[in-house]
């Protein structure tokens, strides 16, 4: 039990921290690269701004994956026994990835000024890689617990292993892309809620305000572009669900009955009593049409499944809360950027106030969507192969060192805020922009 | 040569190389922390001015061993999960604390002193912790009990081995770092740092092989199966000695400039008087990885899975080896990062 809860607070921890890990360099990048097409010096010193702190997110990042790494390992020996024989490939390709990630980093970090702008671009796009290459590669684990592939289980053992199948497991590409592209539109809703914040101040100056406004644009496009992305994918996603997970997609939708021309269930409650997700508004066939692009594909349902199979009915709202977020930061950020740049308007005051609630709102949905995933396998580790209870350890030390690690992640959350807005407050904008002015 | 050996032998190459980064990474926290406190004293620049870029590159090393170490062995998992859980947990917690408080006290001046002094004290701790694993693995500390391992932690905290591979360690640890810094230091154009390091590492050299020897006296009784082996292997320990006399001579030798210490000398030949002592201790603790419960042979993965890990490794390496010659290019070479 503890180390359930042990290790998905670590996860959940490290997500918020990783996410923006993968989502950042790419807005260094964007922002390097309008410097180097348009030679304004606010790109430059929006850049370097990020960058430090990105620098700060990623130390707690690289401690925090560092933690997963060997917590993993030393929670799940049942889990990591059959993960070292069919799947160890993408964990050890992750690991060269990192290092990738992790030498390119410091070049940057440290070597910015002697490098030349097309070396410091190129550091930084190998960053990039190299972050988005790790979660991939590790998003390409979790994909195999989720639909596992490539051995066969005879007599309790593990035969015929083939670790490219492995690799490739049916849900890998669409779960690797839904994972990159959410993180990315993850980091540009952070950046535009601190530009939008920052607008919304009285007492800022012209020169302020352009440089805010040019972040908040940035992020904006992209934010909307990733959305998209995201939309697009998840609808991929869901088709894979129907496919190889049907159990996950019937309590995502609190489904019970197997049918055809199935409803999608928007908010509400699923009840197992009356076998109903209550309170819900229900778009007749939308269900069906997600899965198999036809309103009268058969959708399984709940029923078909022994019920110590089925995994906990609240992800539905999980799996509400992280699509009801998307659906809005797309719908919101498509608005602004018709305003913007269709209807030639300026924002309102009310536009910025909205957009700083995005940021956390895409962080809510992250966590909720990879809450889902992994409750949605449950009782499973690993689908139909091994059981949760099957795969923890039998120390007696758990509870020890959840209340320990509970302990450092909570101080730690604090004191990187209080170190991102100590140095922050100490570095303005303002100083930035008048030190080269 | 059997796959497992093959295996073995990455793993251990690894755990290799991040002994050697992670005792520069922090023994160089340690300096930083001691001469810190007189405010931009040479010697903890220089500390810090490796430390900045090299401690996330360090730290992923150390991962890349456990994620080896589970992907090539994986039947060792339930075993080693069982008996470290609490040593690394703890472990982690302060690996940490230190990364991200290093991290912060560029950022938070003021508090700067605080969060220096706290990674500096985590750096001694985290490899106490990281090798009081060693004596475990040699035998003696670990029991059955209905089907279960069970680590015998009072035994191994009153147990005098457990502290004499602590000691072990931290001497390690002083000794390669401060070498390294005087080197450093010589390279970055501060005499005054470089003798200040010397000084240390002359302390420190004779001390660590003192403790080494003791550290072999002071094995528990289940250990002589070991104790036989190394005496199978004392050609690779030999070998190690002789490179430590010359790795030492080189320190009293006068360099160009007229001071004393050939440091880039003495420093190679004192990484390979490691590589000789790590792969003679390595061939000695075959065939057991946790003896006398589990040998390497029955850990091993199975042998599609072992080539598919080969390659990527192969692969990895040839990616990764120009990435470091770039990084130690800037970083370790370059005049206008050392001498700024």
């Amino acid at each position: 039990m503890y180390a359930r809860v042990l290790f998905g607070s670590s996860l959940g921890f490290h997500i918020i921290y990783a996410t923006l890990g993968v989502g950042l360099p790419l807005m260094i990048i964007l922002s390097e690269f309008m410097h180097i097409i348009t030679k304004d010096r606010h790109y430059a010193i929006m850049a370097r701004r990020i960058t430090k702190g990105f620098a700060i997110l990623i130390a707690v990042s690289i401690a925090s994956g560092t933690i997963v790494g060997v917590l993993l390992s030393l929670l799940w020996p049942g889990f990591m026994e059959m993960v070292g024989q069919i799947i160890a490939l993408p964990f050890l390709i992750e690991i060269f990835a990192f290092l990738i990630e992790a030498v390119f980093m410091s070049i940057y970090l440290y070597a910015a000024d002697r490098l030349s702008p097309a070396m410091r671009l190129g550091s930084i796009i190998l960053v990039a890689i190299g972050a988005v290459g790790s979660a991939i590669l590790i998003t390409d684990a979790h994909a195999w617990m989720n639909t596992p592939d490539g051995f066969r289980i005879v007599n309790g053992e593990v035969v015929d292993v083939d670790p490219l199948d492995a690799f490739f497991n049916p849900s890998f590409f669409a779960t690797a892309l839904h994972v990159t592209v959410s993180a990315y539109m993850t980091a540009a809703f952070v950046m535009a809620s601190v530009a939008a914040f920052k607008l919304l101040k009285r007492n800022i100056t012209k020169e302020e305000r352009s440089y805010h406004m040019k972040g908040l644009k940035i992020s904006l496009v992209l934010g909307l572009l990733m959305s998209l992305a995201t939309a697009a994918n998840g609808h991929e996603t869901a088709q894979m669900l129907h496919e190889y997970m049907p159990r996950k997609l019937a309590a995502a939708e609190g489904l019970f009955e197997t049918q055809s021309y199935a409803p999608l269930a928007i908010g509400g409650f699923t009840d197992e009593e009356s076998e109903s997700v209550k309170f819900a508004i229900e778009i007749p066939g939308a269900l069906s049409f997600l899965a198999g692009d036809r309103f009268d594909t058969e959708v399984l349902g709940l029923n078909e499944f022994p019920k110590d199979e089925w995994p906990p009915l609240f992800v539905h709202t999980l799996f509400n809360v992280m699509v009801g977020i998307g659906t809005l930061l797309l719908l919101y950020s498509a608005f602004l950027v018709i305003w913007k740049f269709v209807l030639k308007k300026e924002f309102k005051p009310w536009m910025f106030a909205g957009l700083t609630a995005g940021g956390p709102l895409a962080i809510i949905a992250i966590e909720a969507g990879w809450c889902f995933s992994c409750i949605g396998r449950q009782p499973w580790t690993i689908t139909d192969v091994m059981r949760t209870t099957e795969a923890a350890t039998d120390s007696d030390y758990v509870g020890l060192l959840f209340f320990l690690f509970a302990g450092l992640y909570i101080a730690l959350l604090f004191i990187t805020s209080f170190v991102m807005r100590y140095y922050f407050k100490r570095n303005p904008v303002m100083k930035d922009l008048q030190l080269e002015g | 040569m059997e796959a497992s050996i093959i295996a073995i032998t990455i793993l251990w190459s690894f755990l290799y190389i991040y002994s050697m980064l992670g005792s520069l990474d922090f023994g160089a926290g340690f300096w930083g922390m001691i001469y810190g406190k007189k405010n931009n004293t040479g010697a903890s620049l220089i500390a810090n001015r490796f430390l900045s870029p090299t401690w996330e590159v360090t730290n992923v090393f150390l991962v890349l061993f456990v994620v080896a170490l589970y992907s090539f062995f994986p039947f060792a998992a339930s075993m080693l999960g069982v008996l470290f859980l609490l040593p690394i947990g703890l472990g982690l917690v302060l690996l940490t604390i230190r990364t991200t408080f290093m991290v912060f006290s560029h950022s938070v001046k003021r508090y700067g002193r605080l969060l220096q002094v706290i990674s500096g004290i985590t750096g001694i701790l985290i490899p106490a912790l990281l090798v009081s694993i060693l004596p475990v693995t040699l035998g003696g500390f670990i029991t059955m009990e209905n089907g279960h391992h069970e680590l015998l932690y009072g035994k191994l905290l009153t147990s005098f081995t457990t502290y004499a591979h602590i000691l072990f360690g931290i001497c390690t640890q002083f000794f390669l770092s401060a070498l390294f810094l005087a080197d450093y230091a010589s390279v970055s154009k501060d005499p005054s740092a470089a003798q200040l390091y010397r000084k240390h590492a002359i302390v420190a050299g004779p001390v660590t092989i003192v403790v080494a020897v003791l550290t072999l006296f002071t094995l528990e009784p289940e250990a002589s199966w070991f104790l036989t082996n190394v005496e199978n292997h004392l050609y690779g320990f030999g070998m190690s000695l002789l490179l430590f006399l010359f790795g030492y001579a080189a320190l009293f030798l006068k360099n160009r400039d007229g001071q004393r210490g050939l440091f880039r000398y003495a420093v190679v030949f004192v990484v390979l008087q490691y590589g000789f002592a790590i792969y003679a201790y390595g061939s000695s603790h075959l065939p057991y990885m946790v003896y006398p419960h589990l040998t390497i042979e029955e850990a091993f993965t199975n042998p599609s899975m072992f080539y598919a890990l080969l390659i990527a490794t192969i692969i990895g390496m040839a990616i990764l080896v120009p990435a470091f010659y770039l990084f130690w290019k800037l970083f370790l070479k370059d005049r206008r990062y050392l001498e700024q």
